[in-house]
């Protein structure tokens, strides 16, 4: 399915997706104001991308590095040239520790590399211990945002959920309640597990260091009470100074929640004695994503998920729209990387209205990278391009609702959209032929003003 | 060729344009340490007190099972450290000592040297942390500059208890780690 097929599925539940797009706005907001509150803020984001611009201009310098002092410092390096030997990696350790259950914090990476159905093949109990990771879990359902994953989801269906797997009262839906019932559930699950999996936030390549930031502490209390913890680590989250950190975790939480910090920020660079850590480095097309020139930026990304609350589409459309691992704007550049047939109607999920490189810490130019990702769709799969149009387009028009919503954003953005974009045959949103000036109201507005 | 050597002479094999690693300026912002780090731990859902707040909340609770790694407060303790972390379970209050504050977010930086088992400040069911009001820092930056590259093991910024949000936006305190944090502030 495409993605206004599945946004058009989204909208069905009107109720629940306004509130979606109104939550996650209360959010943007949130980071707004307290990004306010920073005089320096925008000379932090600056650093930031020139941090990160610096890690991708020596990436095979800094990641020798890393793993260097890493080892220096007890802790054993894994390379993973793609999601299966990632895979394979953990399922190996989790077999020298005999180990048929494991906990796991949140990790996008492993989300990317499926590896879940991948150990439960095997026998291994996989627990995502996040409270939102854990609720989609329960659905059999991906994270549907790469911070808050059960955003999709009104407390009634995980008061219902907890009923059915966690045994609470029927039709209790106060979240102090559920919350201190997964507590339980969860805390019986860490103290069980040998060994738990992370994923890292930042890598240090100076101190060998590696860096997890949670609110709910879960992260800690997993691979604190395993005899091993393995730390699943994109190539791209290298820094090269511990001092850089001071610039990232200024940024990272006031640009995801709006609070100044997570409540955790642990720095992991050696084993409690007796104990092992694992650090496996992933590329899974990370080093192809750096070899195109328009593109490399991308990899910039910290995961913060500013650039998904801000976005028009994404509020009305919902995560699970884009059938892909990071959703969003930043997804939409990602993903058609990986495999632009299948992700080739992402780079048009956007009106590239430009609020995501506004609010992005490291200062992607997401919208830009859409706008690019158009041209290569067109350029690389021009037979199917045509077709891609088409469905594109009846995706919309099928729902009303879409049509509402695509067509007041249209009005908005076309006051702004250079020509090109407009005129780009590919663009469903100009519909593949000259456009009259935006009007003011659209015809359902004039209507519903003028038929009294 | 290894997936290692993959990797690297992917990366290698790209020409790319230098881009030189920006200097990081010393920023800080104006106000009292004390009230804006007070601020900080009250806005992330914790709460700073004096020693005598802090000795009238403690046993008014009665608690049974602590464990206190405070020299301020060796007399509270009523458990040993244990070897084994898993005999934190039910643990009902650990106290330990911080070794600096920010006072922009409330961070706290700790150490194994202070949490002697990684698990303590999570598993415990309250978390107090005794901290000296000398010892805050304004941002992140100096807070950085402070620890430099000693090698801490593990070394930890807590900013407040354990908390969430995942159910409809509603912040609830107490997930999987500690329920509550007191800052003693002396
Ligand atoms: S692209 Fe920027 S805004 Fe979006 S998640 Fe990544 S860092 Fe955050």
């Amino acid at each position: 399915m495409t993605h206004p097929e599945n946004a058009a599925e989204f909208l069905k539940d009107a109720q629940k997706s306004k509130w979606h797009d109104e939550t996650l706005w209360f959010v943007r907001d949130k980071r707004d104001k307290v990004s306010k509150g920073i005089p320096e803020w925008e000379q932090l984001r600056d650093l930031a991308s020139g941090i990160k611009d610096n890690v991708l201009a020596n990436l095979a310098d800094y990641l020798e590095e890393f793993e260097r002092n890493a080892k220096k410092n007890g802790i054993i390096i894994h390379w993973a040239a793609d999601s299966e030997e990632h895979n394979r990696l953990v399922l190996e350790i989790l077999q020298q520790q005999n180990c048929t259950a494991v906990v796991k914090s949140k990790s996008i990476l492993t989300e990317e590399c499926h590896l879940n159905p991948y150990l439960e093949k095997q026998g291994i109990e996989v627990v995502d211990t996040d409270l939102g990771e854990r609720i989609v879990q329960f659905l059999n359902q991906p994270p549907s945002h790469i911070v808050l994953p059960a955003i999709h989801l009104k407390k009634r269906e995980i008061s219902e959920l907890f009923h059915e797997k966690l045994h609470t009262e029927k039709g209790n839906e106060d979240p102090v309640y559920l919350t201190q019932a997964a507590r339980v559930h969860l805390r019986e699950k860490f103290f069980a597990a040998k060994v738990a999996i992370t994923g890292v936030n930042f890598g240090i390549a100076e101190t060998g260091e590696f860096v997890v930031c949670t609110n709910e502490g879960n992260a800690d209390m997993g691979v604190h009470l395993a005899q091993v913890h393995i730390a699943c680590m994109g190539i791209e989250k290298i820094l090269p100074r511990r001092k850089d950190l001071g610039v990232f975790l200024r940024l990272l939480a006031r640009s995801a929640t709006g609070q100044p910090i997570t409540n955790y920020n642990s720095h992991f660079s050696s084993p409690s004695p007796g104990k092992e850590i694992h650090i496996i480095l992933v590329d899974n097309g990370r080093t192809a994503q750096l070899a195109r020139d328009k593109f490399r930026s991308s990899l910039k990304c910290i995961r913060c998920g500013a650039c998904m609350n801000t976005c028009p589409i994404y509020r009305r459309s919902g995560g699970f729209s884009y059938n892909s691992t990071v959703p969003g704007p930043i997804g939409s550049i990602l993903s058609p990387g990986l495999d632009l047939k299948k992700h080739s109607s992402l780079p048009f999920a956007s009106t590239l209205c430009g609020s995501c490189t506004d609010v992005c810490p490291v200062k992607i130019n997401i919208h830009e990278q859409l706008y690019e990702w158009r041209q290569e769709v067109t350029k690389t799969h021009g037979d199917f391009a045509k077709g891609l149009s088409m469905k594109l387009a009846n995706g919309i028009f099928k729902s009303p609702l879409a049509y509402k919503i695509s067509g007041s954003l249209m009005r908005n953005a076309l006051k702004s959209l250079p020509n090109s974009l407009i005129y780009h045959p590919l663009n469903v949103w100009g519909k593949n032929r000259n456009l009259p000036d935006p009007p003011k109201e659209s015809f359902q507005q004039w209507y519903q003003k003028n038929r009294s | 060729m290894s997936s290692r050597e993959k990797i690297l002479s992917a990366i290698r094999s790209l020409t790319l344009e230098a881009k030189t690693l920006p200097d990081i300026p010393n920023f800080s912002s104006p106000g009292n340490l004390v009230e804006r780090f007070t601020q900080s731990i009250t806005d992330n859902k914790g709460e700073v007190m004096t020693k005598s707040e802090f000795e009238a909340w403690f046993s008014a609770a009665g608690f049974s099972k602590v464990i206190s790694l405070s020299a301020q407060f060796s007399e509270l303790a009523t458990l040993p450290l244990p070897e084994d972390p898993h005999d934190l379970e039910s643990l009902e209050v650990a106290i330990i000592d911080g070794q600096f504050g920010v006072a922009e977010n409330g961070a706290i930086w700790l150490e194994d040297t202070q949490l002697g088992l990684r698990a303590l400040p999570f598993a415990t069911e309250h978390l107090v942390i005794v901290l000296d009001r000398n010892l805050l820092e304004n941002t992140m930056h100096q807070g950085y500059e402070k620890i430099a590259t000693a090698d801490s093991g593990f070394g930890l910024f807590l900013a407040g208890p354990s908390k969430t949000a995942d159910i409809e936006q509603s912040l609830v305190i107490g997930a999987q780690g500690a329920k509550s944090l007191r800052v003693v502030l002396f």
